[in-house]
Formats: C-alpha cells, structure tokens, sequence
C-alpha cells in the first residue's frame, strides 16, 4: 500500500498534489485496493466547476458506483481521458493516474499529511 | 452455442401458407438494402436449442431463490391459467367498452384490492415496472407541488439503504437527492433527518422503503412522515418490500401519500427475465386529481347505465405506458390475491417474515448479522467481513459455493452500508425441508472457508459455466452477436 508523501488527503480517500497555483487530484492506492477493479470512471468536463466535499466524479467496480469528493473548491483546467477508456490504470497506479487538475483554486476541504492518512486508514481497516 | 451458431441457409419451418392475395412491394427506397440474419433452423433444433437453455438457467421452478429484495417466490400455475383465458386474451385495448366489460372489472377489482391493501384511495395499473412506478410517484408528487405553486420544492430526501432505483427515478423526474445516512441500528437518522428538512420550504418530499433493504421495519415511521409533512413534503413508499407486511400494516396508516407495488415480487407475478413486469401506483385523495391514464368507474354519467366505464383525471399528468399497462400481469395478481384471500394475505407476509426469521438465527452463530436485530422482517443481511478479513472468503466466493448445491445466490454487496454483504429472503413459499437444507449448506461453506477457502475461490465447479470473468465482462462487454 503507498501512501504518497508528497501529497495531501481526504478523509473521503482522494489525494491531491499541489503544484504551483492547480490542485492535481486522483483517488487513494487504500480506496482503489477497497473498491477492487474499476470498470468505469464518470468524469467533469474542462471549465466546470468543482467544490470542496462535493462529488466530482464517480468510479464503478463490479460492486457498486462510488462517488469521489473533490479536496478544494475551483474550475476543472484539465481531465485525465485516458481513464474514460482504461479504468484499470487506476488500479494499477493509483498515483499514477490522476483525475483531473484544478485551477483558480479559492478554498480546500480539511487535509491530512500521508502519516496521519495511513494510520487514518488502519483505523477504518478495524 | 448461440442460435446463429446453429443456422443452416435454407433450413427452416415453413409454418406459414401460401399467400393468396396479391402481394404488395414497398416502393424501392423503403426496401431494407442488408441481410436480416434470421436464424435458420428446423423446429426440433430450435425446439432443443431453447429447453437446453432453459436447463442451463436456475429459476424458481429448479431450486431455492432467496434473493434479497426482488421477493423470488413460487408463482402459482392458477395464475398463468386464468390469465391464459381467451376472455382476457383475445381483445384489443381500443374495442368499444362495452365489449370489454369483464376486463375492465378486473382493473377495478385490481385497483380496489391494491388501495385495501396499501390503505390508498386510488391505484393506476399503468406503470410496466417497479421504478416506472417511482417515476410515476414522483411525477404525481411534482404535479401536486406545482399546482400549489410551490416551484421550488425540488429536493427530495433518499435514505443511504434505499434502492438505486429511488435517487435515479428523483434525477428523471428533475429532483434533486438530498441523502441522509442511516443511524447504527441500520434505521433512518430522525436527527439527521431534522436537519435537513430545516430548509424546508424547498423539500419536495421522501422516498422510503418500510422495511427497509437490511429487512428491519422502522419502528419511527409514523415520527418520519410527519417530520416530512411538517415541512410541506410529501411521502413515498417503495413498496419493495410490502411482501413483509401486507395485510398487516398500511403504508397509508404510515403516514405516506403515494406508493408503488412490484406485481412481479409480492403478488405473485413471473419476475425477472420472465416478466413483464408491473409496478401499479396508489396515491391518496389529494394526489388522485393527477394520477396518469384512465381509470375504470362504475358508470357512466352520459348513458346513465350501469356498464363501467373511463374517466380521466381532472388534472391528469399524462400518460405513462399506453393504455392500461401490462393488463395480463393484472390479471395474475388479482387471481392471486382472490385465491388467498383477507386471510391468505396476511398469512403470506406472516410465513415471509417467519422463514426469515428461522434462518437468519440458525445462521447467526456462523455469520455476522448486519446491524444484528433481535428480529427481522422477510429479509436478513449477513455481513462477511469477517470471514474476508479471516479467510479471504467474500460474499462473492460463498454466492458462488451456493451454486453449486443448486441453491440461487442471495443478493450481494447490496444495501451498500455493509461491506461484505448477503442478502437473503427465503419468502413463505418455501417449507421447512427447503430452508434446513440451505442452512446446512450455508454452515458448510462456512466451514470450508475456514478449512479450505482454495476450494471456495474455484467455486462454481458443477454449473455450464465457471466462475466469469466480471471485470473482463464489465470492461470490455461483449453487446452483439458479430455475423
């Protein structure tokens, strides 16, 4: 299980890097190991707007849909679209494979260090 | 092998004679320029090929069904033979009513049954299946709130155990979803649910289903709907799971204005691929101004006769299947309702909730019970975690271990709140011998998660497939027969 030291997390399993002024956000390697293997990732287009603890996107495993909840409230600059067609890549890198980039980022959720996310993690394994 | 596998070019059943009138052309640009396809095949191959698919299926009919919140019961053959009467069979939806009197009798008769037992004042039998019928109830709810002016009563409160169906029938209906999760013992968060309802002016109302999807009946019922109506809501029940309660309780005494009932799951209709299905809805007095379609009335004000008759409703809010929905499936439910009777009915729900019960407690010992209620309804979740966590048995390997004892899996990972879930609901119409049976066979799978889970990660090994490859199947579907 990696959990990223360069970047932050949400209690609701996402992750983002920050990078200068745009917010790169994609899924936890824990939440892609909980939901098991994706079959489809519903994603935002450019320009929308995106809001802190509210769902951006949704991803489907042979379970269930889930939603994702973006960390910080700004406008979608960039889509990850090779996702749209291979699911799998997060899976196998949930790093890796990011969702989408955010710019004119004006406010964030409650972020946690990679420390506090994984001992996070174990507590929610319990 | 498919069908098209089987076709041979010239082969085939020439049950039709020969035409003696003379034959008409469509003109040239209406002529379909591609090959049809049409399977070509002698009726003894085609006659085979369908009984061999048939063996290769599991159904009601071949062995146990518990499959959690789609009520898989025994359909009685009494149905099929009343609605195989030529009297319901041969007649047309637009011939003159009084030619069709005994059919529209028996929309009445359905109608009036269902508003008995549902404690409505109005049902229409239009709505083909159960979320047609959420459709349709949300529609009504959206007519009442408009014609009050009430435009901007958009949300509607969905409980995080409800349905799928539930959010997404409020999306087709323009709504918007405000989910309020459940509390720990699996029932609605009345605190949660005050909350959300303090912006109130903009509820439109609540969807749920009593009991629930985890099989618990929500003993705060009468509090919820009235914490809804307090704020200007409406209520609607999914009537999911009314095989728990009919004859019992009334979702109308629950305190909710409108619902729909799935034929096909607590009154006996074919179900699943069979189908078709039905999902009449009831509405009370005051939504009944917009119910959709016609409705069959006991005479008609014009002729002043005594024939039945249709009206409209004043404020109708159109129509939601043509004519009066899947009537044959009507038919079925009324036989079944007329054959059990004000007795047999409670006495269903009784014996639904009684099997039920037997069987999650002869479980209990080796499986987790969600929420583990003292009682359940006519349906019980088994949460696996543990043995997943212990073993690495999920619910997905024991639903597989099930198949090959010939037993249907119960419903997996549904209600999302629990991780490994199994839902199962034995229904009344399996006897004791059937239950002990699955419960042996549930103990033993248990058991062989804990000695030789290797053995349970290959299951099924004795059905006409294998374990599949879902994520393959999901990923990269497969959607037609390629010629």
């Amino acid at each position: 299980m990696e959990f990223k030291k360069e970047a932050l997390y949400a209690k609701t399993h996402e992750w983002v890097i920050f990078d200068g002024d745009t917010a790169i956000i994609g899924i936890s390697d824990f939440a892609q190991s909980e939901l098991g293997d994706l079959v489809f990732v519903n994603l935002p287009e450019e320009g929308d707007d995106v809001v802190a603890g509210e769902a951006f996107a949704d991803v489907e495993s042979v379970k269930a849909v889930s939603d994702i909840y973006s960390p910080v409230t700004g406008v979608v600059a960039e889509i990850n679209e090779g996702l749209l067609d291979a699911p799998e890549m997060i899976n196998d890198d949930a790093f890796g494979a990011w969702f989408i980039k955010v710019s004119d980022v004006t406010d964030k959720s409650e972020l946690i260090s990679a420390e506090e996310y994984e001992a996070f993690c174990e507590s929610e394994e319990e | 092998m498919l069908v098209f596998e089987k076709s041979r070019p010239g082969r085939g059943v020439s049950a039709l004679p020969e035409c003696d009138v003379e034959i008409l052309c469509p003109e040239d640009k209406d002529l379909r320029k591609t090959e049809l396809h049409l399977p070509e095949m002698a009726e003894v191959d085609l006659s085979r090929h369908y009984t061999e698919l048939a063996h290769k299926a599991h159904g009601v009919n071949d062995g146990f069904y518990p499959l959690g919140s789609c009520t898989m019961k025994y359909n009685p053959r009494v149905n099929e033979k009343i609605a195989a009467l030529p009297g319901f069979t041969d007649i047309h939806p637009l011939q003159p009513v009084r030619t069709a009197q005994g059919c529209m009798k028996v929309i009445k008769e359905t109608s009036d049954a269902l508003c008995q037992i549902t404690g409505m004042s109005d049902f229409t039998l239009q709505p083909a299946a159960g979320a047609h019928g959420e459709f349709t109830g949300l529609l009504l709810i959206k007519a009442y709130h408009l014609a009050n002016g009430d435009t901007q009563r958009t949300k509607i409160i969905v409980p995080d155990s409800a349905h799928g169906t539930n959010p997404a029938s409020a999306v087709m209906a323009g709504m918007e979803v405000i989910n309020v999760d459940s509390d720990d013992k699996g029932l609605v968060d009345l605190n949660k649910l005050r909350e959300v309802c303090e912006v109130n002016d903009e509820i439109a109302g609540l969807m749920l289903t009593n009991p629930n999807t985890a099989g618990l009946f929500d003993p705060n019922i009468k509090e919820i709907t009235d914490i809804i109506h307090q704020c200007g809501g409406q209520c609607y029940y999914d009537g999911a799971n009314l095989n728990a309660v009919m004859g019992w309780a009334r979702p109308g005494d629950m305190g909710f204005d409108c619902v729909h009932l799935n034929l096909h799951k607590t009154f006996s209709t074919p179900h699943g691929g069979g189908g078709p299905g039905s999902g009449p809805v009831g509405c009370k007095e005051h939504l009944a101004k917009f119910m959709p379609g016609v409705k069959v009335v006991d005479f008609d004000e014009h002729s002043n006769t005594n024939m039945l008759s249709f009206a409209k409703a004043e404020e109708s809010l159109g129509e939601m299947k043509n004519f009066y929905g899947n009537f044959l499936v009507a038919v079925k439910a009324l036989t079944y309702i007329k054959m059990l009777g004000k007795q047999g009915i409670p006495e269903a729900s009784k014996n639904a909730v009684l099997n039920a019960n037997y069987m999650m407690n002869k479980l209990k010992g080796a499986y987790d019970m969600a929420f583990d209620p003292k009682v359940c309804m006519h349906e019980f979740v088994m949460d696996l975690s543990r043995q997943a966590k212990e073993t690495g048995i999920t619910a997905m390997d024991i639903a597989k271990g099930l198949l090959d004892n010939n037993i249907h899996p119960p419903t997996m990972y549904f209600p999302l709140t629990v991780h490994e879930a199994l839902m199962a609901e034995p229904c009344e119409t399996e006897s004791k011998e059937t239950l002990d049976h699955a419960i042996d066979v549930f103990l033993q799978l248990n058991e062989l998660a804990y000695h030789d889970p290797e053995k349970l990660h290959q299951a099924p090994v004795t059905t006409p497939v294998t374990r599949l490859d879902e994520v393959g199947a999901a990923r990269h579907p497969i959607l037609k027969y390629e010629f």
